[in-house]
């Protein structure tokens, strides 16, 4: 027996409207910032928002499997200038471009999984877990660097940052990767699955035979290793890295998960509504820059918005 | 309350207060002192709640509502947590208490403290009430009849089918706390019943041999192989699963599709090596179970809670039977579910004979695990105290060892 394919598809139009909601959202505030600023549309801009808002995109692909679970991450930030400033440090001292990159990406993949290791092991909240992290890291960061920035650190590590591929800059390219990957992982593999059950309901899971300690293991390391990709690319691109560099970046990370739908009692959401969430930042933020709004008031735009899709969310929910 | 004081605990909600609603805890340490001393119990009242016994915690619970200086004291299993010794206390207490003047309502399923300790019974069951008198003059026969007592008009659709080799046997099985010395073995196309009031260990020894619970001691053994089971990962890949009894907290995830909960402990069958998921061959199996369980739904990615009880178990009946299961153990299947589903559930069992598939079926339900099943174990407190052939068992024989009587 099949069951009629119609109805299957009428289910998959309501799925989309839901998402739509942050699209809609996304296209309106396109509309509006290219009528207020000519500038907005022209090709540099574009680019260089995009190139922005990879940043955030990347650790917040990280996030949404964090969230997923029904997890949080709070340290992507200060993992990400810790491994950042790894790789300056050992580019400075000489080391081969590969090894100095591979060192800060084992540096991130490690913090993380330190995090999930102290969350199955000895119980400890998600939020209180990568909160201590989010302290420790950037300790380190500071002890490393002793405050002053890393400069200097050679034109071949630049080509992450600030290279193109044809007409794309690479951070991009690196971005729609690195989505094309989770989204690949969330839909079409189990493990995909099984970071939804484990989210959905972790008692259920257990019972279904999910090895639920390895996936939130996982999760937290993915998370920091994305973190550190990001750090590579901020510090490729400012030929710096800075002890700072990250700060509060894990709260536009969580604000482009929510806003994009996935749910933060875990379970529920993806990849695609991620996106969406991090461009709406994204160009918000750039969108006010180009209208010279001071920082101050983004701050409170960027925080009302972010009620303001809560609020809607909450509301369909009802 | 675990993180609160004794003290604290005992007098929460009636502290004494000194002028301007300062609480006066000297005179609080004293009266808590009192009244647990009163009870036999040498506790130091300053400590956390948590740090003490289960059983003392009981005590220190009964000491509130002692405090209470209540007419009509209603305990709810009271001795459920108590070692012989706490347990004569309490009665004591009880016993000092009613010389006072006061009424005592004592729930229990335990009919030695009944005959012991009351002076007239009421008896309820399935949430109605059925007799009341003294209890010098009923005997203990006579009040399991009572309780047990329902007509066995309902259908259940048991088919006898010849009985294949050993496939499970359990050895010593014994997990500390919560049940001690389980023996017995399952045969392939057998239905072995476990029966027993709510808390005697049936589930908790169901899911040891899943490996949800880490055993003690003892030894399971899968067609004559002794198994290393860690984790129910492993069970699964031994082939034994289990429907769990609470389908909304632990059985199903509600949230997420019927797909999605259906092939859940069976996705390794139908994705490659790298976990990549056959689309096409899910969507096949999901429905190939959706008319065989007579599943009603809209559409394979219908959300589950929006879906009946009955259907909802059947969902997790079909996530059990894709895993492609030597041996099941159905913990409470019928569980608030219709008649018509219930009766479904009985035929299902059925072909899972038919197919030489071991059965466990633990029910509260006295007529369907004795109805079904083809031998019935009974369970009290953590042991087991019987074992009766289907054609032998009557509900009597059932209850009174369930009650732990001879």
């Amino acid at each position: 027996m099949n069951l009629p394919e119609e109805k299957v598809t009428k289910i998959n139009i309501s799925e989309f409207l839901l998402k739509a909601k942050s699209l809609i959202g996304l296209v309106g505030l396109i509309v509006v910032f290219s009528i207020l600023s000519p500038r907005f549309l022209d090709y540099y801009n574009l680019t260089n928002v995009l190139r922005q808002t990879s940043l955030n995109a990347i650790m917040a692909v990280g996030m949404t499997f964090v969230i997923l679970t029904g997890g949080i991450d709070l340290s992507v930030g200060s993992i990400l200038a810790f491994s950042s400033a790894i790789t300056a440090g050992m580019l400075k001292d000489g080391s081969p471009l590969i090894i100095a990159v591979l060192a800060g990406l084992i540096i991130g993949t490690g913090l993380g999984f330190f995090n999930g290791f102290v969350i199955i092991r000895w119980n400890i909240p998600p939020f209180i877990a990568t909160f201590a992290m989010m302290t420790v890291a950037r300790g380190l960061t500071l002890v490393y660097t002793n405050g002053q920035p890393i400069t200097g650190l050679g034109a071949a590590f630049g080509y992450i940052g600030n290279g193109y591929i044809g007409p794309i800059p690479v951070p991009i390219i690196l971005t729609v990767l690195i989505f094309a990957i989770g989204y690949y992982i969330l839909k079409n593999n189990r493990l995909g699955r099984y970071v939804y059950a484990t989210g959905g309901n972790i008692q259920a899971a257990k019972l279904a035979g999910i090895n639920t300690n390895n996936i939130i293991l996982f999760v937290y390391s993915l998370s920091g290793f994305l973190a550190a990709i990001s750090g590579l690319i901020i510090t490729s691109r400012l030929n710096s890295a800075a002890p700072t560099a990250g700060q509060g970046a894990e709260l536009d990370a969580i604000a482009a998960v929510v806003l994009g739908g996935t749910s933060l009692s875990g379970g529920e959401g993806g990849v695609i509504g991620t996106l969406i969430g991090a461009l709406i930042i994204g160009i918000l933020n750039n969108g006010l820059n180009l209208l010279n709004v001071s920082p101050f008031y983004q701050l409170i735009a960027k925080g009302a918005v972010i009620l303001l899709a809560i609020a809607l969310d909450k509301k369909e929910s009802r | 309350m675990g993180f609160c004081k004794d003290l604290e605990n005992i007098f929460l909600g009636r502290e004494y207060l000194k002028s301007f609603n300062v609480i006066d805890w000297k005179k609080i340490k004293q009266e808590a002192a009192k009244k647990l001393s009163e009870l036999g119990m040498n506790i130091n009242v300053n400590r956390l709640v948590k740090y003490l016994s289960v059983g003392e915690q009981q005590m220190v619970e009964i000491a509130r509502s002692l405090l209470m200086d209540a007419e009509i004291l209603v305990m709810d299993e009271p001795t459920a947590a108590l070692t012989e010794a706490e347990t004569k206390k309490l009665f004591e207490v009880i016993r000092s208490l009613k010389s006072e003047g006061r009424t005592i309502i004592y729930i229990s399923h335990r009919m030695n403290e009944i005959f012991e300790i009351c002076d007239d019974y009421i008896v309820l069951r399935d949430g109605r009430f059925i007799s009341q008198g003294k209890i010098n003059e009923v005997t203990r026969d006579e009040l399991v009849t009572m309780m047990v007592g329902r007509e066995l008009k309902e259908q259940y659709p048991r088919e006898s089918v010849p009985l294949g080799e050993e496939i499970l046997r359990v050895e010593n099985l014994s997990v500390k706390g919560l049940f001690e010395n389980i023996n017995f073995t399952v045969r392939k196309g057998e239905v072995v019943g476990f029966a027993g009031l709510i808390g005697a260990g049936r589930t908790e020894v169901a899911k040891t041999i899943f490996g949800f619970y880490k055993k003690t001691s003892g030894k399971i053994y899968l067609e004559n192989e002794e198994l290393k089971i860690n984790n129910p990962k492993d069970a699964i890949d031994n082939g034994i699963i289990y429907l769990s009894e609470d389908r909304k907290n632990d059985g199903l995830i509600l949230k997420h599709t019927l797909k999605e909960n259906m092939t859940l402990s069976a996705l390794k069958s139908i994705s490659d090596y790298i976990g990549t998921i056959y689309h096409s061959k899910e969507k096949y199996l999901v429905n190939q179970m959706i008319e065989k369980l007579n599943i009603k739904t809209s559409s394979i990615n219908q959300k589950i809670s929006k879906l009946s009880g009955g259907n909802q178990q059947k969902i997790a009946i079909a996530k059990c039977l894709l895993t492609n299961p030597k041996l099941i153990i159905l913990d409470e299947p019928t569980r608030g579910i219709d008649v018509g589903a219930k009766n479904e559930i009985y035929k299902l069992i059925n072909n899972l004979k038919k197919q030489g598939i071991g059965i466990i079926l633990i029910s509260s339900e006295l007529p369907e695990v004795l109805n079904i099943s083809d031998r019935i174990i009974v369970m009290h407190e953590g042991r087991i105290t019987g074992e009766i052939l289907h054609e032998e068992a009557t509900e009597e024989k059932v209850m009174l060892k369930a009650v732990g009587g001879e």
